[in-house]
């Protein structure tokens, strides 16, 4: 292979990253507090808003039924609006976090939930408010869940990343298809596809260790 | 044990009157409103008048199910009552806000039966949490927690996490943390139930030294008598939401009044017969059998030999079928289930003879 196409490589693996580490940053800015509210706003709980909680589940629940090719075609009026472009890889960041935003709410919800109720009772008669209960006793305690949720969404938005490619998005999928499929260069799709197989084994086993070194209900000898 | 972790509200705070309640429930009724169709509301507490005085341990025993964790969730208003009043130290907590619940709740420290401690948190950071929530800076939680930990014996466990600690050792933690905020009063709901009994003794243990060195007024539900037998000055029996009987420990065991409390203390010492005597037990009088006879023997005459009194004076046979002698309280007590002939001028007699030295008798029965 030649240095130019190891060169290709690395931009589009460095394009990939750099999609893929913004939208999860800002999906996780977006879908971190969103699936704490959904996991907190049923009838009678810390911030109870019965109506709020349902409209905002369907939109959740809209977003995620949107297959995400569509989403990306559908929102290009929104992205163009954002981000003056609808191709490239500034554009690709726009639908990547759209559509992982709602994916990480759903996860962070059920981590909270998975949180034993007793202890926001203790909590409660400690005297904390409802932020407090939020932020001293739910998060840390889903912490483990939470970080094994976001690998999760990490690993999905690589496979996405790799799917705006085929709408001009830049990254890995872009090097793919246009040399590895229309210019018939099956070595450069063979290295693409070790090159994201690699780094979602780096992402999950990253995760995976991290979330172990937060779980302290595991005993470590 | 350190004096700096005395409550401070016992101190500078206007001195109560020693008879003060802390606790009070005035007409409390709770009923739980219906889930989903067809289901009915539920009816958790009627009509509960009781006060826990100032300084005094009491235990709320019952089965599962009739309201005692209801009632205990009423005093820091995690629960609110649908009618009467609950008031804590003076503060009507039954009419007070959330924001105005929290400032109450730093008043009243709770222990669970599951310990309800943080996974994520070591032994010293739990006890820290309340101290965090209370908005106090860090010297002053390493100030309090370090004796708190000294206090329950956890003091080489301060960084190890929940998951590192034994159930006993989980339960101080949560005791700890219960003291942290300097409370006034402790509520425990449960506390020993998930425990084996030597541990379970061992925390009791703890409960009554914070009552007794620290002040604190307990209040604290079970359904183990063995439990309010350890810790407790006063006893109320909950059933179907109501206090059925109520009183000094001594008196309640001693002298059961309602089928609840005896059920409840079948199984104590005093009360149980050994399995050979119930088996010879019969209901109907057993041709030329004797007639068994129970006598408790209650403070004072506990160790009285009115036995040998008895057999002298009316000149009867006795035969001692089972007996004990236990302590109460720290009153002794005591049991003896004694036959004698079955006629009825010479149990007359002998009930006659023993009522008039105040001790309580019960037929229970005839043997061979």
């Amino acid at each position: 292979m030649s240095p130019e196409i190891l060169r290709l490589v690395l931009d589009a693996t460095l394009d990939t990253l750099w999609m893929v580490a913004v939208a999860a940053s800002l999906a996780t800015l977006l879908g971190l507090p969103l699936g704490i509210f959904l996991a907190t706003s049923g009838r009678g709980e810390l911030f109870a808003a019965p109506a709020l909680n349902r409209v905002l589940g369907f939109l959740v629940n809209a977003t995620r039924s949107t297959p995400f090719i569509i989403l990306v075609v559908a929102i290009i009026p929104f992205t163009r609006l954002l981000v003056g472009t609808s191709i490239g890889t500034k554009a690709a960041i726009v639908p990547l976090t759209i559509a992982a935003m709602p994916f990480i709410a759903r996860l962070v919800e059920g981590s909270i939930r998975e949180v034993d109720q007793g202890l926001v009772e203790a909590a409660r008669a400690m005297g904390a408010s409802p932020l407090q209960i939020v932020a001293k006793v739910l998060v840390p305690e889903a912490l483990p869940a939470i970080v094994l949720s976001l690998t999760l969404a990490i690993v999905s938005l690589l496979g996405f990343s790799a799917m705006v490619g085929a709408v001009g998005g830049g990254g890995l999928g872009d090097l793919g298809i246009r040399y590895g499929y229309q210019r018939f260069m099956p070595d450069v799709m063979a290295v693409v596809v070790v090159v994201l197989i690699v780094l979602v084994q780096l992402v999950q086993s990253t995760g995976d260790h991290l979330s172990r070194r937060l779980n302290k209900r595991l005993r470590h000898g | 044990m350190t004096l700096s972790i005395r409550p401070t509200a016992l101190v500078g705070a206007t001195p109560l009157p020693s008879e003060a309640a802390a606790i009070r429930f005035e007409a409390v009724s709770k009923t739980f409103a219906a889930r989903g169709r067809g289901a009915a509301a539920v009816r958790a507490l009627s009509g509960i008048d009781l006060a826990v005085p100032s300084g005094s341990v009491l235990g709320v025993i019952g089965r599962s199910g009739a309201g005692k964790s209801t009632l205990i969730r009423l005093v820091n208003g995690l629960d609110r009552p649908t009618s009467g009043r609950v008031v804590v130290d003076g503060t009507e907590v039954s009419s007070l806000d959330e924001r105005g619940l929290r400032d109450v709740r730093r008043r009243v420290g709770m222990v669970f039966q599951h310990f309800n401690l943080l996974s994520s948190r070591t032994a010293y950071d739990n006890v820290a949490l309340p101290l965090e929530i209370a908005g106090l800076g860090r010297d002053e939680i390493r100030r309090r927690v370090d004796p708190l930990l000294d206090l329950v014996g956890l003091a080489d466990k301060r960084g190890r996490y929940p998951v590192e600690l034994s159930g006993g050792q989980k339960q101080r933690v949560g005791i700890a943390r219960a003291l942290a905020t300097r409370p006034t009063v402790l509520l425990s709901d449960e506390a020993t139930s998930a425990l084996d009994p030597e541990t379970t003794r061992s925390i009791l243990d703890l409960l009554a030294s914070i009552n007794r060195d620290l002040g604190l007024t307990i209040l604290l539900i079970t359904h183990e008598m063995s439990v309010i037998r350890a810790v407790a000055r006063e006893v109320a029996v909950i059933e179907d939401g109501r206090i059925v009987e109520h009183g000094d420990v001594f008196d309640v065991f001693t002298r059961p009044r309602h089928p609840t409390t005896r059920s409840f203390l079948s199984t104590e010492t005093g009360h149980a017969l050994p399995p050979y005597l119930r088996e010879r037990l019969r209901p109907e009088p057993v041709p030329g059998g004797a007639v068994a006879l129970r006598i408790l023997f209650r403070g004072p005459h506990a160790t009285d030999p009115i036995l040998s009194e008895l057999s002298r004076e009316l000149g009867l046979d006795l035969n001692i079928l089972s007996g004990s002698v236990d302590e109460i309280a720290g009153r002794p007590f005591g049991t003896l289930v004694v036959s004698l002939p079955n006629e009825p001028a010479t149990l007359d007699a002998a009930l006659a003879f023993l009522a008039a030295r105040a001790l309580d008798t019960e037929v229970i029965g005839h043997v061979a």
